[in-house]
């Protein structure tokens, strides 16, 4: 608070003093002011060194050392000393299909070979090893890459592709897209700080979150010195989005003196993993209308979903089916990436943000902070294109990139039902259905003994349980603590993929391990 | 609070403000200013679409892209080994070909099968957010080959492309608006940038271009103690090896002094070393700062970090964003952050990956691959030699323009000599006389370059700059044209009466005013 205090104080005398001072040169047009003297010559040594290091952890940005993410936390960088000494990991903390033995898409990935490398193109033999229209997409996208996958493209990606995310959208929703509202990005990731860079000023503002909630939002949002509200999803009614706890959360927010800037919703969710109903997503449409706030529709998993009561259906298209006033004034962004589906490619980094509704200095202003990083790469954006517009029927690849799709999907419903099911026929275990995304949250009574060996071990109760949970078989997850639970609750979330030829192992050691350590803290 | 603040739900009659709007976002977002990809470049994209769509009139047939190092666009070719091998990652069931050593040489199937086997889950599974560790295992060793000296690939972070890293070193050293860097001018606008965005200010030291854009080191002191008595703390000094936009190579003895200077005041060096392959004088050799602070047995004391990237170089793989950052004298728990960082974009992407680590080990003699590989290289180096002498003499032919050699990088920065009804014309437009004057060439000829006040440079004085990726057939045609109109711009704002001020002697320091992060406590609304 006194660090706080200071900073206000020296940024008040910077205003003070930028006016009649002389100054040597100028970096575009902006002169290069003096600044007023500071006072304290003491407190300038204390923030440059300690102990003999400019570079002491003491020193570095606040908002760094406080930033946590869970999913390559603690746990994670246990996992990978264990690896290192030899011992077999499970790696279910991150959802990272590959790396578990998922197989790319036959399609994408000619492709990308091809684009990679358009000197096959001319060989003799090429049409006996990539299928027609492989070629011909390598060659439409070679021909819309200006210097090919090489060179810099537009840092909002590249004009065809973002004209193919346009076509996507406006095939999957009904509704119109425009492809200088979407920019491509090295993954969401990037999108999502992108976006919240832009909108994040100072502590005062505040953007709402799902608790739990996936970590990459409270870390950017710490990072950029803003203000995370949480509003808590109701595991009791399968992690239901309730309009009443936002209203309740945002209301605490604002008596705080809080600027509630925007709204995060994860649907599918992560690590929740339920589907929004229409409804739903209408009431927040709604509340995000009334209250003046950017909705944030963090959907990347939108093709992960394993019941059929509730398909996906996108923010916008809800948006534009209740009209006016909310389709021409709801401010939504819109997320999505090739790391996460069917795809499941993670590594190429690839992604979008639409944007609906926003102010065209702001799109601009994003634009020019994404041009700061020159372009996202090319390979993402063309593994982005294979996503939005795939092999069509007729299509020599149709027939296997339709099956390899369908194969998967249906592989991950069964592993959706046999990870859940597994928890739920433990002792102490409950776990909402994952009827989307790709993890699962299973909340865990922790008996007392458990718990007092936690505070002497000094970790969180969940972090001690999924630290055993990893010693003992290998499995690596992530504690809920990192993404926010109920207090007095504890969770662990696993992602599904492991493959199902391994998941009824997977499943057998959890089971071991839950009921022996049950009966130890018993 | 003001009723702004609070915005009630119920009254429909007032008018609906938005939540985002370009007066209530981030203020260190609009104030960063990001050249390269400015106004000027804009307005050519513009013109691009036009001409592609057949509208408009212009005295040109085709935008020439001198404003950015993208040399692919402009018609280089891609190294063949690095794209076999990539191929190879991409799709690996080639791998399973019957014809696969019909289309690929032995060595691009050896190096792709060690790569595919050594990256868990291949290219589509995210890796250590540090990148693969076969892919830093690499690049030390390729570093320790480069320096003599050893390189610990827990040192090694892999980014996408080299400016990440700055982002990294943005993010970390700067707490609060009194935190400062030292940055070269001219600069790489992504420094001012950066910083601009990341709440803190520039300290300023000048090359000196009537010296071949020298880096004095007593200057260093100077601006330095000058930031100091003004209240700044000096967390780091950048330093641009090869220079970006200015194209000198340091001298190992500068190189020295740098170092000297960074352990007796206590400084983070960042080392920009993205243009270690492109050096176009025989008398001058590229040194790491790595490999001079070993040699000082600075390593310890001097927190450095250097920063290489695929997009430059003869790769010019600049679509793929691949590069690294080495980070030697950084306490460990520091280094726990800087991947704590990493990991919340989750990982580097493993094409770029890849890429930086064939860069870093290209083939060998003896491969299979060897003599194309060496072939390609010479022939691209050798080509930009050649195109870097052209350009700058043919410069330096122009009535009031001079330019120093580029004996490095991928850019000439020419000073110009602008005549005061030019200079006045662009003061009435609210803009800097270097941003009219390449609006113009824009119009008149189609090349895109960017002004010097972008880059920053001595008051009075103005440059824009140019690469010279053009291709060997077009950068004739661009110096001939650069030429006309530059004859046909003095003529059309008379050149007599040109009184171009001497740079200024350099003063003590001035600091870019970066937005103060304090919070006002008005306009904060929606």
């Amino acid at each position: 608070m006194v660090r706080k205090e200071a900073t206000r104080l020296v940024a008040a005398l910077f205003r003070a003093s930028n006016t009649g001072v002389s100054a040597s040169w100028s970096v575009g047009g902006t002169r290069l002011k003096s600044a007023m003297p500071q006072p304290q010559e003491s407190k300038d040594e204390d923030l440059h060194h300690k102990d003999g290091k400019v570079l002491h952890p003491h020193l570095l940005n606040e908002n760094v050392v406080k930033t946590q993410y869970a999913v390559r936390g603690e746990l994670y960088l246990r996992a990978e000393q264990l690896r290192k000494e030899g011992k077999e990991i499970i790696f279910t903390n991150v959802g990272n299909p590959h790396a578990l033995g998922a197989k790319p898409l036959t399609f994408p990935r000619q492709v990308t070979a091809l684009c990679a490398a358009p000197f096959l193109l001319d060989h003799p033999r090429v049409e006996e090893i990539f299928p027609a229209d492989a070629i011909a997409r390598a060659k439409k996208i070679l021909g819309a890459f200006k210097g090919g996958v090489g060179a810099y493209t537009d840092s909002r990606g590249n004009p065809l592709v973002r004209e193919e995310v346009a076509r996507f959208i406006e095939k999957r929703d009904g509704v119109a897209s425009n492809p200088d509202h979407i920019f491509l990005t090295d993954g969401a990731s990037v999108a999502v700080r992108l976006c919240l860079n832009a909108m994040i000023r100072h502590e005062r503002d505040a953007v709402l979150v799902p608790i739990p909630q996936y970590p990459l939002y409270s870390a950017s949002i710490r990072l950029y010195g803003g203000t995370l509200v949480g509003y808590y999803l109701d595991e009791r009614r399968g992690w239901g989005l309730s309009i009443e706890e936002m209203r309740r959360a945002l209301k605490e927010a604002r008596e705080e003196g809080k600027l509630v800037r925007g709204l995060v919703f994860i649907n599918p969710g992560n690590p929740t993993g339920q589907c929004l109903s229409q409804e739903n997503l209408k009431e927040l449409i709604q509340f995000a209308y009334e209250e003046r706030i950017v909705l944030m529709a963090d959907e990347v998993y939108q093709e992960n979903v394993y019941q059929d009561e509730r398909p996906f259906v996108s923010a916008k298209k809800v948006m534009h089916d209740m009209g006016e006033p909310y389709r021409s004034h709801v401010e939504l962004l819109s997320f999505h990436t090739v790391s996460k589906g069917t795809a499941g490619e993670c590594g190429l980094r690839g992604g979008y943000v639409e944007m609906s509704n926003i102010h065209p200095g702001a799109v601009e202003e994003v634009y020019k902070c994404a041009s700061i990083n020159l372009s996202p790469n090319t390979i993402g954006q063309i593994a982005l294109s294979c996503l939005v517009n795939p092999p069509k029927p007729g299509d020599p690849s149709y027939e296997l990139y339709t099956k390899e799709k369908a194969s998967e999907l249906a592989s991950l419903r069964r592993r959706a039902h046999m990870v859940t099911d597994g928890f739920n026929s433990l002792e102490g275990v409950t776990c909402n259905f994952t009827e989307g995304a790709m993890y699962s949250f299973p909340q865990i009574k922790l008996p007392p003994k458990a718990m007092e060996a936690a505070k002497a071990a000094g970790k969180a109760a969940d972090v001690f349980y999924c630290l055993k949970l990893l010693e003992t078989t290998g499995i690596s997850t992530v504690p809920g603590s990192g993404f926010g639970q109920e207090e007095g609750t504890f969770h662990l979330r696993t992602t599904i993929l492991p493959r199902e030829e391994v998941m009824s192992h997977f499943v057998e050691k959890f089971e071991k391990f839950h009921k022996d350590f049950m009966k130890q803290y018993s | 609070m003001t009723s702004s603040e609070a915005p009630s739900t119920s009254n429909g009659t007032s008018e609906r403000r938005v939540p985002l709007s370009i007066d209530t976002i981030n203020k260190r977002v609009i104030n960063s200013e990001y050249a390269v990809r400015g106004e000027i470049v804009q307005l050519a994209q513009k013109i691009a679409r036009d001409l592609g769509e057949g509208k408009g009139s212009y005295p040109f047939d085709k935008v020439v892209w001198c404003n950015i190092g993208n040399p692919q666009i402009l018609g280089q070719k891609p190294i063949t080994y690095f794209r076999q091998v990539l191929a190879l990652c991409e799709c690996p069931q080639l791998l399973d070909n019957p014809h696969i050593r019909e289309l690929f040489p032995e060595d691009v199937i050896a190096r792709a099968q060690l790569l595919n086997k050594a990256i868990p889950g291949g290219l589509g599974a995210y890796s250590d957010s540090a990148g693969a560790l076969i892919i830093r295992q690499l690049v030390a060793a390729s570093i320790a080959r480069r320096d003599g000296h050893p390189a610990d690939p827990e040192n090694i972070y892999m980014t996408d492309g080299a400016s990440p890293a700055v982002h990294y070193m943005m993010d970390l050293l700067l707490r609060e608006p009194t935190d400062s860097m030292m940055v070269p001018i001219p600069q790489y606008p992504l420094y001012s940038a950066t910083l601009t965005l990341y709440g803190g200010r520039l300290v300023p030291y000048l090359l000196d271009e009537s010296a071949g854009w020298g880096l004095d080191v007593g200057h260093l002191r100077q601006q330095i103690a000058a930031a100091r008595t003004q209240g700044l703390c000096v967390r780091a000094v950048v330093v641009i090896n090869p220079g970006n936009p200015t194209g000198q190579c340091l001298s190992h003895q500068n190189m020295r002094d740098i170092l000297s200077f960074c352990r007796e005041e206590q400084l983070v060096l960042i080392a920009d070393e993205v243009y270690q392959a492109n050096i176009y004088v025989g008398n001058k050799e590229f040194f790491s700062f790595k490999k001079v602070a070993a040699e000082m047995g600075l390593l310890a004391e001097v927190p450095l970090v250097s920063l290489h990237s695929i997009s430059k170089g003869f790769v010019g793989e600049c679509g793929r964003r691949g590069g690294y950052m080495e980070v030697t004298g950084f306490p460990e728990d520091v280094k726990d952050q800087i991947l704590k960082l990493a990991s919340i974009n989750l990982c580097p992407n493993l094409s770029g990956q890849i890429c930086c680590a064939l860069m870093m080990n290209p083939p060998q003699a003896g491969e299979a691959s060897y003599d194309q590989y060496r072939a390609e290289k010479s022939a691209i180096l050798g080509s930009l030699k050649r195109r870097a002498e052209l350009l700058v003499g043919a410069l330096n032919r122009l009535e009031g323009v001079s330019c120093n050699a580029a004996e490095g990088a991928l850019y000439a920065f020419p000073k110009i000599t602008l005549p005061d009804a030019a200079v006045q014309a662009a003061k009435q437009m609210g803009k800097q006389p270097d941003w009219l004057y390449c609006r113009e060439l824009l119009e008149a000829t189609g090349i895109v370059v960017v002004p010097g006040s972008g880059f920053g440079q001595a008051d009075g004085t103005f440059h824009f700059r140019t690469t010279f990726l053009p291709s060997e057939e077009d950068i004739g045609h661009v110096v001939e044209a650069l030429g006309k109109f530059h004859t046909a711009f003095l003529k059309k704002y008379g050149d007599a009466g040109t009184t171009q001020p001497q740079p200024q002697k350099l003063q003590p320091a001035a600091a870019v005013a970066a937005a103060p992060a304090g919070a006002t406590d008005a306009d904060n609304g929606h």
